[in-house]
């Protein structure tokens, strides 16, 4: 694969300095246009005039929700406090998802300007950058890439003389999860406990210490230099009608090309998939990508055709989410990843609420009974009203999403879980309890290996009379007599 | 800096200064991937390799600098070295044992090591 290959398919915006500028060295950004866009900004428009070109470009948070920018930092400059505030949410805690750390660790001082100018925007002179202490090095090149930006004045007093005051300061996450929702954020930046609270009313009226505040994702936030360097016109070309410019995917999973990806808005998660990605490792059958993490869905392969944008995720049960996409194949079982995915929201779950804290760890008591094959049939219509009970009643968005990986992967592979329950069998071969080792007898040699291998002794038979046989009743499935079979006569079905 | 004219100064020194020149001997710049995904495949081990080799044989001509993902997290580390030429080669999967040859082979005797290329292009910066 070459490197031209591989970038042929996508579109730089957000990326267009990572993995070539050294972060740790303001003087590359700025020879790359960097702070330019802040420059004019703070020079020669009005804030209203900032909102405008942001609303005109079409930005939708990157976070997940898909909140048009410009109408988030419109409500937050029409309140009046002398206190307001600017948050970029770099808590990005989905399994299989490193976009913001990539944009934070490659690229800091593009998510600094756009929180410069986001501050202009709305009023506000101090920013706040929330960060996972699990992200070392992009605290790190955060930290440093203000101390620069400050000794240049970039950030601080007086930014190019222009009366405007601007600060940022790095607070750390310890790595929970819920963090990652606005309120609970907005508690833990304060020294709260990262629990959430019900909106309304919402940041943008009564955020940090009670102040508007404006919370945009690492990656939204350095959209926002670009779409005035180049233009909200130019921004507002790339993608689909309602959802313009780009978007950063981590590829993860069962993918030949694991990394990190930009493309315009509206291309198929075929294209992604399978001409930047490189198809599915060992050659194997392509089953679903999971978009979104544990708040996200499956999406199979008859709906790899659909563009990627908000709403057309949203109709097949997904949803964009902040940008992971984990590859899964033949070899995935899909109820054992949505009993995986339950089992996080379930763990990090911070238990405010009730539906939540005991709707999430029922689920994943159903889906595990069905993985050992006692579920019964009517699990599924249970798993279903659980999620819609948990979906509806939910403080946060942590529990409103927690069903989704079970919603969708029901929606599509429901014939799945009616083989984990009705037939006792796992047709993908990963729950251990569902699966049975056997020998085919054309193939073994009576080599006896298998049977000197096995932890449990479960396997019996005389040296070079085949074949052996494994007694089902000792059997504990651990898989090692069929990994160290030299003639492939152990079947896993 | 109190204006934007103060920036664009900046940004025209810097353009000047990153400037690969040819004279009077042809200068390098060695870039490796240094975000979370190269340092969990060594890529610091790499980085101190080829300071250290280009500090040892006093080479003058070489700036071995760090940046984030390149993307291609599969293939990290990932190296790019960019001639007055403007052509990069990007090298994939080093080692510090490849870095010190790619120090001899490509920076010294001018000779890309082919066998390790992941690809090669007209330089983006």
């Amino acid at each position: 694969m070459g490197q031209k290959e591989y970038l042929k398919n996508q579109q730089r915006e957000v990326l267009q300095n990572c993995g070539l500028i050294n972060p740790e060295n303001i003087r590359e950004y700025i020879a790359r246009d960097g702070y330019q866009a802040m420059g004019r900004v703070l020079t020669s428009c009005q804030p209203q005039d900032v909102i405008e070109q942001i609303k005109k470009s079409g930005l939708r948070g990157r976070g997940g929700g898909g909140f048009p920018t410009g109408r988030k930092w419109e409500y937050a400059a029409r309140a009046v406090n002398e206190d307001k505030y600017i948050i970029c949410n770099g808590d990005e805690g989905d399994p299989g998802a490193f976009m913001d750390r990539s944009v934070m660790e490659g690229d800091p001082h593009a998510v600094l300007e756009g929180m410069v100018i986001a501050g202009y925007a709305i009023g506000a002179h101090r920013g706040y950058i929330y960060v996972r202490a699990e992200y070392p090095v992009a605290v790190e090149r955060m930290e440093l890439a203000i101390k620069q930006a400050r000794e240049l004045g970039l950030v601080g007093k007086n930014i190019f003389s222009s009366g405007f005051d601007f600060d940022i300061e790095v607070r750390l996450g310890a790595g929970a999860f819920v963090c990652g929702e606005e309120t609970a954020m907005l508690n833990s930046i304060a020294g709260k406990r990262g629990e959430p609270r019900p909106r309304p009313p919402f940041p943008a009226v009564a955020g940090l210490f009670h102040k508007p505040t404006v919370i945009n994702n690492v990656e939204t936030l350095a959209n926002v230099g670009r779409i005035f360097l180049k233009g909200p016109e130019y921004f507002a070309g790339i993608g689909t009608e309602k959802s313009k410019g780009t978007k950063v995917f981590a590829l993860a999973g069962k993918i030949n090309n694991t990394g990190l990806i930009e493309v315009p808005m509206g291309v198929t998660l075929r294209s992604i998939i399978f001409d930047i990605g490189g198809g599915i490792q060992k050659g194997r059958k392509f089953k679903a990508v999971l978009i979104g993490g544990p708040s996200g869905g499956c999406i199979p392969e008859d709906h790899l055709d659909a563009p990627i944008d908000y709403d057309s995720l949203l109709k097949l049960g997904a949803m964009m989410g902040s940008g992971g996409l984990i590859v899964m194949d033949e070899s995935d079982c899909m109820v054992d990843i949505a009993k995986f995915f339950l089992e996080f929201t379930q763990d990090e779950s911070c238990g405010k609420c009730t539906p939540c804290r005991v709707g999430t760890k029922r689920m994943h008591e159903i889906l595990q009974r069905i993985t050992i094959g006692e579920g019964k049939e009517e699990d599924i219509s249970l798993l279903k009203r659980l999620a819609e009970d948990i979906r509806k009643s939910s403080l946060c968005g942590l529990g409103q999403t927690a069903p989704n990986p079970v919603l969708s992967t029901l929606r599509f592979f429901e014939e799945e879980y009616l083989a984990h329950i009705r037939d006792k069998h796992c047709p993908a071969g990963v729950c251990s309890r569902l699966v049975r080792f056997e020998i085919i007898p054309e193939k073994c040699t009576a080599c006896s290996i298998c049977a000197r291998i096995c932890p449990v002794e479960a396997i019996s038979g005389e040296p070079k009379k085949p074949p052996y046989f494994i007694h089902q009743g000792i059997c504990i499935k651990c898989g090692a007599c069929q990994a160290k079979c030299p003639f492939s006569a152990i079947a896993k079905i | 800096m109190k204006s934007l004219e103060d920036l664009k100064k900046m940004k025209e020194e810097t353009i000047q200064a990153m400037q690969l020149k040819e004279q009077p001997e042809p200068e390098y710049r060695v870039t490796v991937g240094l975000g979370t995904c190269g340092i969990a495949a060594g890529a610091r081990a790499v980085y101190n390799a080829f300071v250290e080799e280009v500090n040892n044989r006093k080479i003058k001509y070489v700036t071995v600098v760090g940046t984030g993902c390149a993307g291609i997290c599969k293939n990290e580390p990932l190296v790019e070295i960019t001639g007055a030429d403007g052509i990069t080669y990007t090298y994939q999967n080093l080692t510090p044992e490849k870095a010190k040859a790619v120090t001899e082979q490509h920076l010294v005797q001018k000779k890309p090591v082919e066998a390790w290329l992941l690809a090669t292009g007209r330089s983006l910066l």
